[in-house]
């Protein structure tokens, strides 16, 4: 089971959670747990095609996602993945 | 100080002010250059021209010079500022790099609250113009580094001016001293129709409050992320972050929900097709502009480009790259 963190903009559609275990061995598996269980974030997350839309940052501690091997980087019990927003004006 | 604001706002008599050294930067800053859109707005009638407001040229690289610009000589000429005392503020970056900037220029001390996923390239060049960094937790995003911000400022007043973009009304001051006269020049007074994203809303409600009260019938339209949760770096969406005090809704004839791919798409058609090699923010303000411009017979919509793409070239997603 891992940790991820739910952003600020995020947290209406967790209930106002904003740290969730989640099961799955990848990241991809996380994430589908993750709408699984919270529906609602669906269409902010995955794009029509089911595909991770592209301003959309994970790290697994301080490593992007990208940087490592995507939705399939292994996820280890008590990782903590990070959901992180884009930066707002000003 | 004895800085007549009315007069030097801007302008070239800066030299009246003690502060000799920041002559030649200062008198940089806005002025900037008004550009046809030609290639992406091919299958408009020829009644209808887009043009957009080239903030980059300004010399700190984004229009942000121009509020940094007024928030410190409006926080010097009002003593609120002064030797000893430091600069704070939070920012996605653009108003940091324009207070950095003039801050080095002025000899005052800059610290900003960024959150900490801002682009690398971002904190780097704060970096290296000397500012001190404080770096707010990334799944608060702005509005977490706002809340830091303004933290630091109530425990240590006699070390801060809180500068405060999001309610400093000279941050709109500035485009309406500055921007908005220029878009009524540069048009020759034809500008039918303004629009432009939403950050602080300082442009758009300064520049708008110009052109309404010299052209009461141009039409001024907002842009805004369609959802709390996006990727139009520097724009708000409004109805779920920190309202900023100076953002007045009533100000405003329309606003226009753009999504992120949408402007990530238009990104890469002004850089490919117009040689307009522009921010995310800027993008998302094209799109809005061009679908008021769809609508339109005739008319003359101007938007506003706040910055270059070159502080966004590690989002790799963004260039398809």
């Amino acid at each position: 089971m891992a940790t991820i963190r739910i952003p600020t903009p995020l947290r209406p559609y967790t209930n106002g959670q904003s740290d969730l275990t989640v099961s799955g061995e990848t990241v991809g598996q996380v994430l589908d747990s993750l709408v699984q269980q919270y529906p609602a974030l669906r269409p902010h997350i995955f794009n029509e095609n089911g595909e991770l839309r592209p301003f959309v940052n994970l790290f697994i501690g301080e490593e992007n996602i990208n940087d490592l091997q995507g939705t399939t980087t292994p996820v280890k019990d008590g990782d903590r993945i990070l959901l992180i927003p884009s930066i707002a004006g000003g | 100080m004895d800085v007549d604001l009315s007069r030097s706002l801007f302008g070239a008599d800066v030299a009246v002010t003690p502060l000799r050294a920041v002559g030649g930067l200062e008198t940089l800053v806005g002025n900037t250059p008004l550009i046809p859109l030609r290639r992406v707005t091919a299958h408009l009638p020829s009644t209808v021209q887009v043009l957009a407001k080239a903030e980059w040229f300004n010399p700190g690289g984004s229009i942000k010079d121009r509020p940094a610009l007024n928030i410190l000589r409006t926080a010097l000429s009002q003593g609120k500022l002064h030797q000893g005392k430091r600069l704070l503020d939070s920012t996605s970056g653009n108003m940091g790099i324009a207070y950095a900037t003039f801050g080095a220029a002025l000899g005052i001390g800059v610290t900003l609250v960024v959150p900490a996923n801002a682009s690398p390239e971002r904190i780097a060049i704060l970096k290296a113009l000397g500012a001190e960094l404080i770096l707010s937790d990334p799944s608060e995003g702005s509005d977490g580094a706002i809340r830091v911000a303004r933290q630091m400022a109530a425990q240590q007043p006699e070390r801060y001016f809180y500068a405060n973009q999001y309610d400093n009304p000279a941050n709109w001051q500035a485009h309406y001293c500055t921007t908005g006269p220029e878009i009524f020049q540069q048009t020759k007074g034809c500008v039918t129709h303004l629009v432009a994203g939403l950050g602080t809303s300082g442009t758009l409600i300064g520049a708008g409050r110009y052109l309404r009260e010299i052209s009461p019938n141009v039409q001024l339209i907002a842009v805004q992320p369609n959802s709390p949760f996006h990727g139009l770096e520097g724009l708000k969406h409004m109805p779920t972050a920190i309202r900023p005090a100076i953002f007045d809704e009533s100000v405003l004839d329309q606003t226009l929900w753009v999504e992120t791919e949408e402007a990530y798409r238009m990104a890469r058609r002004l850089a490919q097709e117009e040689g307009l090699f522009v921010g995310i923010s800027a993008a998302a303000a094209a799109v809005g502009a061009l679908k008021v411009a769809e609508q339109l017979e005739g008319g003359t919509v101007v938007t506003i480009f706040p910055d270059a793409g070159y502080k966004y070239l590690s989002d790799k997603a963004l260039w398809g790259i």
